[in-house]
């Protein structure tokens, strides 16, 4: 890494990434300064972290929570709308890392290295979360699901930065769960992760049902047959055994360093299970 | 070490490069990483210096100097790109600040933990070039052998070291938490230093240093 750029703002950000398709994107460095020893040396650096424009929690003109893409956990953390409207991405950002990573550690730091098991990607699929990205030629969103395109890839362009995520303006209302498995509670990379978020009728059965899991495939995924299975229905004993017995047919998790295909089932089916059985 | 230097560039004044607005630059040749697995190829890899910067953006190509405030003093040091924190306070600085300890060198075990504008963050995650306007806290600037800080010498009082490597990491990382939190409770202080491991496993210890700490600050003697 022979060069490093800060922009200081947006505009200057977009031009920079434009005349370097080569250089990598540094959002706070948690990933980046520890993957350099596994990856080849990129050329140079544009370094995105504390740009203001990427910075904050606000309110866009649908009503729905707009989190700059460069905002850290910690200041997630600090956000009373994050902690009341998104209790699972609270939860989530939370258990990233430590306190010294949730310093540095950003939602689109998250989103751009797109791991399948980065903290808060299964929470954007639990809350139908949107991301915005820009470039000199404009903006334009796509659906966290569109955005995540397989294993460690994403449909930014070469001359896009993510600069925001969005999340629908009702989505307060809606019950919230984050489960984060790892060998420890903090500082270990997730065996496996599961976010969840429902919708409920006056009379009690689910009227939304969105299910989520990272660790389990090559990318974040929402658990379809899951969803389908609770969808519909009024929780009790015998649908959270279903729906756990249906999570198993969304997943295809893999042995690996961390833990075993036959644990991440066990532990998934269990997660979701005892979801279902918390809304009973 | 943190860093080796590189073999082939020796760094003559103003010419390996320099922080400027300048659109073309040409830096660092290559660049050889003495041994050593830690040896991070983020330094190991470096090719020919990249062209072009961004529209008016500050770039920095090659070593450059550059100015740290850390422990409330303005450091001239030279650095390049790549150079993280945790290497500029042991290595870079002409008089090396070797409090903070490198371990892992790559964001598991804190005894790197530096506090940054009042966080604690890991020194081995950070670049040097990006916190020049960064007010930065390392353990020399708590207290002195002579002069303890209230958690430095609640650690010696309580015991809570073995082989004292992680120490200082642990000491940043429970000053922050205090300076934060002021007296919090025992849930509060494991939390706050779970990005910190002891080997040893004094964590008993620690953390009833940080509760001897937090009252001995409550009652005076803030630092």
């Amino acid at each position: 890494m022979t060069e490093w750029i800060r922009p200081p703002s947006l505009d200057e950000a977009l031009a920079a990434r434009r005349e370097h398709p080569d250089f990598m994107l540094l959002a706070g460095g948690t990933d980046l300064m520890v993957g350099a020893i596994a990856r080849p040396a990129p050329v140079g650096v544009i370094d995105l972290f504390g740009l203001p424009e990427l910075s904050g929690v606000s309110r866009d003109p649908a009503g729905g929570l707009r989190l700059g893409a460069g905002t850290t956990f910690a200041a997630l953390l600090t956000d009373d709308a994050v902690r009341t409207e998104l209790p699972a991405l609270w939860a989530a950002a939370r258990e990233v890392g430590a306190l010294q990573i949730q310093a540095r550690a950003t939602l689109g730091g998250n989103i751009g290295t797109s791991s399948p098991v980065g903290d808060s990607l299964p929470v954007l699929l639990a809350l139908d979360a949107e991301v915005e990205v820009a470039s000199s030629r404009g903006t334009r969103r796509l659906a966290y699901d569109e955005f995540c395109t397989g294993y460690r890839t994403h449909a930014l362009g070469g001359d896009e930065l993510i600069v925001a995520v969005h999340f629908p303006a009702d989505i307060g209302r809606r019950v919230q769960a984050w489960r984060k498995v790892g060998t420890r509670r903090a500082q270990s990379i997730s065996k496996v992760m599961f976010a969840a978020s429902v919708e409920r009728g006056a009379d009690g059965t689910v009227t939304l049902a969105r299910l989520a899991f990272g660790a389990v495939r090559e990318q974040p995924i929402r658990a379809l047959a899951g969803e389908q299975c609770l969808a519909g229905e009024t929780p009790d004993a015998a649908l959270a055994e279903a729906v756990a017995a249906a999570v198993l047919t969304d997943i295809a998790p893999i042995d690996d360093v961390r833990s075993t295909a036959d644990y991440r089932r066990t532990v998934a089916g269990r997660l979701a299970r005892r979801f279902v059985l918390s809304l009973a | 070490m943190a860093e080796r230097p590189p073999l082939d560039r020796p760094a003559p004044d103003g010419h390996g490069g320099g922080f400027s607005r300048r659109s073309f630059l040409k830096g660092a040749s290559s660049v050889i990483a003495a041994g050593g697995v830690a040896a991070r190829s983020l330094e190991a890899g470096m090719t020919e210096g990249a062209e072009a910067a961004g529209a008016g953006a500050p770039v920095i190509s090659g070593e450059t100097e550059i100015t740290l405030d850390i422990n409330g003093a303005a450091r001239k040091l030279r650095a390049e790109p790549r150079t993280t924190l945790l290497s500029a306070l042991r290595v870079r600085l002409p008089e090396p600040l070797t409090g903070t300890k490198e371990v892992c060198d790559r964001g598991n075990c804190g005894a790197c933990t530096v506090i940054v504008d009042g966080r604690p963050v890991y020194s081995c995650l950070q670049l040097a070039v990006d916190l020049q306007d960064k007010r930065i806290t390392t353990v020399e600037g708590l207290g002195s052998p002579e002069d303890m800080s209230p958690v430095q010498a609640a650690f010696c009082r309580h015991d809570a070291l073995m082989c004292g490597f992680c120490t200082p990491g642990f000491v940043m990382a429970t000053t922050a938490c205090l300076d934060k939190h002021g007296t919090p409770s025992e849930a509060t202080v494991r939390h706050e230093l779970s990005g910190n491991l002891c080997r040893c496993g004094t964590y008993p210890h620690i953390f009833e240093a940080a509760q001897t700490a937090a009252k001995s600050r409550a009652g005076g003697g803030l630092r």
